[in-house]
């Protein structure tokens, strides 16, 4: 979905550092700490507020946009029953909508502030609850396979620039373009049929879907729970790694003609060393943007593979809400979702200046 | 080849993007000087669109021999020819009854064999035969949406390079927002307000993928009209729709194309998501759909793989080759961002 963006990050990120050269070196003494103690601050106001008003579009957005929906909300709560006019109307004012479209609106934006996303038309009980539920699962879930893929990501892709051209780097690069291509939910379900279902000779080695078989406690708990978590962790690290392998790849063959790299191998470092302490540091200051950019991605990207494994979390959650559909509950989750991306962003915004001095004073 | 630069120390990042397109527009919007200009154009073979045309020409010849040099790109343009071929002449080799569910050749759920290669699906139809025919949508559609994507982020990248202040301000903070949105989300979103058909699937695709282009776009935009002829070319009384239309865009186009390239592959990819999700048209075959059947049908837990397995090689092997294509195409472009061969 982001093949798009791959080479625009590397442009982006790589702009702002070398847009200067000729008069980086000539301020040095605005650098020091006087200068950026007076300009980071004002950055990261400029950076929150930028943020800020982000999410209140968002949240502006996320109420029109599911107005849009032809129908009446609520023949899709009654699910096709047959309701007496009473009822409909009894309907209608639980959940305000009796009320003109802008005092629905102004009531909505009042309680969103407050932290109250509205009720959920199908389970009949607060969004936030069914959120904060499923929360914690996306996250377990997500968390592991960004580690993983991170970090895999970022080996190989050092690798595949350090041997650039040569056979290694080929078959990296070309198996992560593969697994890149590969859609996540055909994947997922690939994997039930050979390592749960169990194909030919290999029997049924993980579960089918779900988080935990019921029943168990302390450590078996946390086991079972591991179990479960291997065939989505798998299939996420499968279609994500190729990603960061790429980034990490150009940035890294980017700065491979740079002189200090010539420097620290006429000095008579090992190559391993040269690879390991000169170039690999700087070329991860652009994947970290890359980093941070995914981490939010992965939870909205998480809605296919938790709805082929019935994991219990904010995708599967966000695909049921769908169905019904469920106005507040969809709403609120889509509200999560460009959440998780405005804040990592900004995160990534404000750390970037810290780890790299060049940019954003 | 160990690093990009000591071997190929003359074409910088600007040459195969600016110099190629834009001589050739300079003669044909300068009345004034035409006696000038004329004698050359003339030795080009008669007057300034032949000059131009043979530029172009020229410039194309060239793009070619330096795509030429990447492999891999060869493989994803052989790739999809050989794929485009498929489904232009599927109405010949398979014909349209293949969707038929009423009277299906076979028994459902036959595992391959002779007669059905790839066996069939729970009504007896071909799967062969549905791969093959699924091809179109899909192909259709990820072209469609990439153009869309394409067509409205150029535009938005062009004018807001172009009119600076704040037309400029408010389109760059509309794409913000754009990027921001999580893409899939949205595009579920949409699909699900608007009505199933294969063109609401295009529009979902279409509107939300666009920003990444539009920010790209303006960025060469701007570099575009900072140089020395788009202020000759006002001086002469060229106006905004002329400088746009004659020197931007045509500056722009090989960026187009590649950005092109690299979306159609994430918007059949995007289809595939959206009609596996069950908001694709019902009524037409793709691969996406074939998913979502086989799933439907209890394929997984049967563990048919030979189902599962056909449209899902078909949707990789298309998103490979079309990113195939587009690296190469980009690497063409600009050498330094370490695409190799």
């Amino acid at each position: 979905m982001t093949a798009e963006a791959t080479p625009s990050l590397v442009g982006k990120t790589g702009d702002p550092a070398g847009a200067g050269p000729p008069g980086a070196r000539g301020p040095r003494g605005s650098w020091g700490p006087r200068g950026r103690r007076t300009a980071y601050p004002r950055y990261v106001a400029g950076k929150l507020g930028g943020a800020a008003v982000s999410l209140l579009a968002v949240l502006v957005t996320s109420f029109f946009l599911f107005r849009l929906i032809p129908g009446d909300p609520v023949k899709f709560m009654t699910g096709g029953r047959q309701v007496s006019a009473e009822q409909l109307a009894a309907y209608r004012e639980e959940f305000g909508l009796d009320l003109p479209l802008w005092e629905q609106f102004t009531d909505y934006c009042g309680k969103a502030l407050t932290g109250d996303l509205g009720t959920s038309y199908q389970f009949r009980t607060p969004v936030v609850d069914k959120i904060s539920d499923a929360l914690p699962n996306t996250l377990l879930l997500t968390g592991t396979s960004f580690v993983l893929y991170t970090a895999i990501g970022v080996f190989l892709g050092t690798r595949a620039a350090w041997r650039n051209g040569g056979l290694g780097d080929r078959l990296n690069t070309g198996l992560a373009l593969t697994l890149y291509s590969i859609p996540s939910f055909w994947l997922g379900l690939l994997l039930i049929i050979v390592f749960s279902v169990g194909a030919g000779p290999i029997p049924g080695l993980f579960p089918t879907g779900g988080m935990e078989s019921g029943g168990e406690e302390g450590f078996a708990y946390v086991l079972d729970v591991a179990h479960h978590l291997v065939l989505p962790v798998v299939t996420l690290v499968a279609v994500e790694y190729g990603q960061t392998l790429l980034v990490t790849r150009s940035a890294l063959l980017d700065e491979m003609g740079s002189d200090y790299l010539t420097t620290a191998r006429a000095k008579g470092l090992r190559d391993d060393l040269v690879r390991r302490r000169h170039a690999v540091p700087n070329a991860l200051l652009p994947t970290m943007t890359l980093v941070f950019i995914n981490l939010g991605r992965t939870v909205a990207g998480v809605i296919l593979v938790e709805t082929v494994f019935s994991w219990p979390g904010l995708g599967g959650l966000f695909y049921q809400a769908l169905s019904v559909p469920d106005l507040p509950l969809v709403q609120g989750l889509f509200f999560v979702f460009a959440a998780a991306v405005i804040v990592m962003n900004t995160l990534a915004d404000l750390i970037y200046p810290l780890l790299d001095p060049r940019v954003g004073r | 080849m160990t690093t990009t630069d000591p071997d190929e120390p003359t074409p910088p990042i600007n040459p195969p993007i600016i110099p190629p397109v834009s001589p050739p527009n300079a003669p044909p919007m300068a009345p004034p000087v035409a006696p000038a200009v004329a004698p050359a154009a003339a030795e080009g073979g008669g007057g300034p669109r032949a000059l131009a045309r043979q530029r172009r020409r020229a410039s194309a010849a060239r793009f070619w021999v330096r795509y030429r040099a990447h492999r891999s790109g060869l493989l994803g343009l052989a790739a999809l020819a050989l794929l485009a071929l498929i489904a232009l002449t599927a109405p010949l080799t398979i014909g349209s009854d293949v969707q038929s569910v009423t009277d299906a050749p076979g028994r459902p759920m036959e595992s391959p064999s002779l007669e059905f290669p790839l066996g069939t699906d729970q009504f007896g139809r071909s799967l062969l035969g549905l791969v093959v025919w699924g091809s179109r949508v899909s192909l259709l559609v990820g072209l469609l949406a990439a153009v869309l994507s394409v067509a409205i982020g150029a535009l938005i990248g062009i004018t807001a390079g172009h009119f600076r202040g704040w037309f400029a301000t408010v389109m760059m903070r509309i794409t913000d927002w754009f990027l921001v949105m999580p893409t899939l989300v949205l595009a579920i979103v949409l699909a699900t307000v608007l009505s199933r058909s294969l063109g609401t699937i295009i529009l979902a695709i279409g509107v939300t993928t666009w920003p990444t282009t539009a920010r790209l776009v303006r960025a060469q935009t701007l570099a575009v009209e900072s140089r020395p002829y788009i202020e000759r070319a006002k001086a002469l009384g060229g106006g905004h729709w002329h400088v746009m239309s004659r020197h931007v865009l045509p500056n722009v186009m090989p960026l187009v194309l590649a950005q092109t390239t690299l979306i159609i592959s994430s918007a059949i990819l995007s289809e595939a998501t959206l009609a596996f999700l069950g908001l694709g048209d019902p009524t037409v075959v793709s691969w996406g759909g074939l998913l979502q059947d086989a799933r439907e049908a209890g394929a997984v837990s049967a563990g048919k793989w030979w189902y599962l397995v056909p449209p899902g090689i078909a949707i990789a092997v298309v998103a490979l080759a079309f990113t195939l294509c587009g690296r190469a195409v980009e690497a063409v472009l600009n050498p330094r961002l370490g695409v190799t061969r």
